[in-house]
């Protein structure tokens, strides 16, 4: 329970009320759906509606003439390069010669209100001269297949890469056991509830500034400049809270359009805002994948060998695909030591809908694959699972299956110790007879990893700012965007750790490129890491300052014995107090604010793999989990119910209990929502549930009471200890309810989500192997 | 056509299209926009309000709708006993993240509490099922309306 007092210091390791829970919960923060102004122009895009096709010809006279219609833009009025992409650049901000995807964008419109809005998008008539699409992996594959990119050398595929370890093909020979099997995993879509939007103007002297739901604004102004041709310094975003994101705001979504739109708006504000709907056909979505799996064990259960042959499906443009499959490849093989591993990843590009970064950012989809695969291992060798994941789980000194040492905290057999004590685990079989009538129960484990920062190949740098106001308070410059996940908080408690100052004295700027330092985007499990580690240098910097200062005011010889204390500075010698207001006063403002940056730790072993990948591989640091769910299926309806789950989580020391609970429920649902439900299904690259009408996220209902256990590691290098805990508990529901299905009933689903149409099919097939006999 | 109504307990007169959408008029004619909309069409419940006590999704309701009703948006529980505790228990138990769907799953719960004073936990979950959350998987929102029916319980 949280302490209901009004003021107190936050400090690092106990629950502290989030700082941006109370305006939130009063509906006064301001989120960037919420800036509207005066003399407001809204903006919106006619996208192509055609998954592939060559563009004849836009005509905008029509929409032109509406009266309210300030412009109609197309390709041609773009001024810069006209490419966005954050790895590789080739996605149009308006299309120019051809459509890829159903979500393109054709034309952009500036209107005077969003009825002539709506009316002068549908009057840009365009005429797009349909070309044959590829959407599936194997299609897009075939020799002579139908090209995505004609520019592109390597045809439809976008990155092709491996990873080798050891003879994977030699030490197969050798296994008591091997095991073989196909998986499948759709797009998902993040459906966070602010949908992508932003609002921009242009200054008289060129300036453009945008206020945009963003996870990363400093990199915002770099797509921008490229694609627009503007230069940086006449570019300024403005990143509030976030209405969630998940991955799904990291890349340009509006930013481009709506600078376009800003330097056609003679100096007033335009408003961009996606619907829902425009949200499901244009927003990023979580990749498809085919995973082919061979994995080999000896007799005792240790594993030997393994083969993985993964296809992603990048969608229209490469956005992050290519570092989305670097993950997913690098987290192939699980948390366990597979000395001979030979790990191939296809990227590719179809005529779907763009995949980019999504929480577990290509690990939630792999698995899924090796987290059957130990199951279906150890039925072979009638093993008990935990059992067989705690003889391969990785330990701090091992070489992983990419071959990197991992030096830092290595937790995985701490949490499957974890699990195996817990009553959910232990008293399993009591509670799989207690299944009533046409009721089946299962109990399912999975053992999850995921990996923190960027990798190798760029900095995963931040840059703290902390500042001393001129009032004796204590101003954060978040340099991250918080989407919700509270890592503003976290650097709520460390300058209020280290400066001993109280909630109410420490005030957090969101990020703002004109005001807070460039310090990456919120993702990665890295938010608070990254920052963190530079703001406790920030902040004692800023420490010792205060008190050196504060010697000058004293006459005091030495700086011992002087304490920072909540609004002053003491000398404990002589009593004597300065509050920070005076000492601020005599400082300048350059001595106000201490500046510092972090860059995360990388792998050191130089390794003879992964050459294909341009960044992002491998990593140093990761943060474990063992999950358990006990689930119920309905054998009537096919419907399955997850009664109980339990989380155990190694990501190191925990600095807000409350917060670190958080995202491991909402990871854990969102997660149950993929494994049950979530499919953005698609027919010839629509979307065909383009809405929560039709794509169901779980509800209140459909989620069990999560339990969370800290299993605590010492993170040496993380900021007090603590490691990223955002991505890794979305990994682990897939395959802990695949794994309780087959518990429940031998039904082995290859495929997800575990939809009751599915399930029936399964039991169907799971009854015919027993001679039609129930079991 | 002109419109009256009680806003958070202020009159209202205003002139508004018939069939502007309530949740336009609160936020972008009224400057109201701690009422969210998340999807615009009555799936998410981002934009609920109260309209004489009752929730209501006001992406689904016209500002004609709102003429002589008594209309209650996330502002106006502050100054509300039976809504402020709420709006507390969600803040200390952690109820919020990304505080997107907190307003109308506030608001929400105010209408479930006014209905039904000891809820479990599977009838809390059943009266919020109406309010899409996606960062907190629910568990410490039902926490923090259990809470809060037991502080309304006890006069905190």
């Amino acid at each position: 329970m949280v302490e209901r007092r009004k003021t107190y210091i936050p400090e690092i390791g106990r629950t502290v009320i989030r700082a941006d829970a109370e305006a939130k919960a009063a509906g006064v923060e301001k989120y960037a759906a919420d800036y509207y102004g005066e003399g407001l122009l809204w903006a919106g895009v006619r996208r192509s509606g055609i998954p592939h096709g060559r563009i004849i010809l836009i005509d905008k006279s029509e929409a032109e003439n509406i009266p309210g219609v300030k412009a109609v833009l197309t390709g041609a009025d773009v001024p810069g390069a006209n490419r966005q992409g954050i790895v590789h650049k080739d996605q149009p901000v308006l299309c120019d010669t051809k459509v890829r995807y159903c979500g393109d964008a054709v034309a952009l419109v500036i209107a005077e209100s969003r009825e002539i809005l709506k009316q002068a998008i549908a009057a840009v008539r365009v005429d797009i001269d349909p070309l044959p699409g590829v959407f599936d992996t194997d299609e897009a594959l075939r020799p002579g297949a139908p090209l995505v990119h004609e520019e592109h050398k390597t045809g439809n595929i976008l990155l092709q890469a491996e990873i080798r370890r050891g003879d994977a093909a030699g030490a197969f020979a050798g296994c008591d056991a091997v095991i073989e099997e196909s998986f499948e995993v759709p797009f998902v879509a993040h459906a966070f509830l602010e949908t992508e939007n932003g609002i921009a103007w242009q200054e008289p002297d060129g300036k453009i500034t945008l206020v945009v739901s963003t996870q990363a604004p400093f990199r915002d102004k770099w797509e921008i400049s490229g694609a627009l041709g503007i230069r940086m310094d006449l570019l300024r975003v403005i990143g509030p809270y976030l209405g969630g994101a998940f991955g799904g705001k990291d890349g340009a979504t509006v930013q481009c359009l709506l600078a376009l739109a800003a330097q056609h708006a003679g100096g007033r504000k335009v408003k961009m805002l996606w619907d829902r709907e425009e949200n499901f056909i244009a927003g990023y979505k979580r990749h498809a994948v085919k995973m082919e799996y061979r994995a080999g064990a000896m007799r005792d259960g240790t594993l030997q060998a393994l083969h993985c042959r993964l296809y992603y499906n990048s969608g229209a443009y490469a956005h992050l695909g290519g570092e989305v499959m670097a993950l997913g490849m690098e987290h192939a093989g699980g948390p366990y030591r597979i000395p001979h591993a030979l790990i191939e990843g296809w990227c590719v590009y179809t005529n779907n809908p763009v995949a980019g970064a999504m929480r577990g950012f290509g690990v939630a989809q792999v698995s899924f694959a090796f987290e059957r695969i130990m199951d279906l291992l150890a039925a072979k060798l009638d093993m008990n699972p935990l059992a067989l994941r705690r003889k391969n789980a990785l330990r701090r000194g091992d070489s992983n299956s990419s071959g990197v040492t991992l030096t830092g905290s290595t937790g995985i057999a701490s949490c499957i110790d974890a699990v195996e004590r817990h009553p959910m685990w232990r008293s399993r079989s009591a509670w799989k007879a207690e299944a009533g009538a046409f009721k089946k129960r299962g109990v399912g484990v999975a053992a999850v990893f995921n990996a923190m920062g960027y990798g190798r190949g760029l900095p995963d740098s931040a840059i703290a700012k902390v500042e001393l106001t001129p009032a004796g308070k204590i101003r954060v410059y978040c340099g991250v965007s918080d989407m919700g996940q509270g890592n503003a908080t976290a650097y709520f408690q460390i300058a209020g750790q280290i400066l001993c100052q109280e909630n109410s004295s420490i005030e957090l700027v969101q990020p703002d490129t004109e005001r807070t330092m460039p310090s990456g985007s919120a993702s990665a499990s890295r938010t608070t890491y990254t920052y963190g580690n530079a703001l406790i240098r920030a902040c004692e910097e800023l420490r010792k300052r205060i008190i050196g200062r504060t010697a000058l005011v004293l006459l005091a010889d030495t700086v011992e014995r002087m304490e920072l204390l909540p609004g002053k500075v003491r000398h404990l010698g002589t009593g004597r107090e300065v509050p920070l207001s005076g000492i601020a006063a005599m400082m300048s403002e350059q001595d106000r604010t201490c500046i510092q940056q972090f860059i995360m730790p990388v792998a050191g072993d130089s390794l003879d793999t992964g050459k294909a990948f341009f960044i992002g591989f491998p990593h140093l640091l990761f943060s474990y989990a063992v999950h358990l769910a006990r689930i119920e299926i309905d054998e009537l309806t096919g419907r399955i119910e997850v009664k109980d789950y339990l989380a155990a989580t190694d990501a190191g020391r925990v600095m807000n209990p409350q917060a670190y609970e958080q995202q491991v429920q909402g990871a854990v649902a969102q997660g149950i929502g993929y494994a049950l439900h979530e499919e953005v299904l698609m027919m010839e690259g629509r979307v065909l549930n383009p809405g929560f009408a039709a794509y169901l996220i779980p509800g209140a209902p459909d989620v069990p009471e999560i339990v969370s256990l800290a299993v605590e590691t010492y993170e040496e290098s993380g900021p007090y200890g603590m490691k990223g805990v955002g991505e890794v508990g979305i990994n682990g529901p897939l395959p802990s309810i695949a794994n309780a299905a087959a518990d429940a009933g031998g039904l082995h689903i290859t495929r997800a989500p575990l939809t009751a149409e599915r399930i029936l099919e399964a039991l169907a097939q799971a009854g015919k192997k027993n001679g039609g006999k129930r079991k | 056509m002109k419109i009256d109504f009680l806003l958070n307990g202020k009159k209202i007169e205003l002139d508004a299209a018939p069939d502007r959408r309530a949740v336009d008029l609160l936020r972008e004619d009224l400057g109201w926009t701690g009422t969210k909309e998340g999807c615009g069409s009555g799936e998410c419940g981002a934009c609920t309000i109260l309209v004489d006590g009752e929730s209501r999704l006001s992406c689904l309701m016209l500002a004609a709708q709102l003429s002589g009703k008594k209309v209650v948006t996330i502002e106006g529980a502050a100054g509300d006993p039976e809504i402020r505790p709420i709006q507390e228990s969600f803040v200390e138990l952690g109820a919020v993240q990304c505080g997107f769907c907190s307003p109308g799953m506030i608001l929400s719960a105010s209408a479930l509490l006014k209905s039904r004073q000891y809820p479990s936990r599977e009838e809390i979950k059943e009266g919020l099922c109406g309010n899409l959350c996606r960062c907190t998987g629910y568990h410490k929102i039902v926490d923090a309306v259990g809470e809060a029916a037991r502080r309304l319980k006890d006069g905190e």
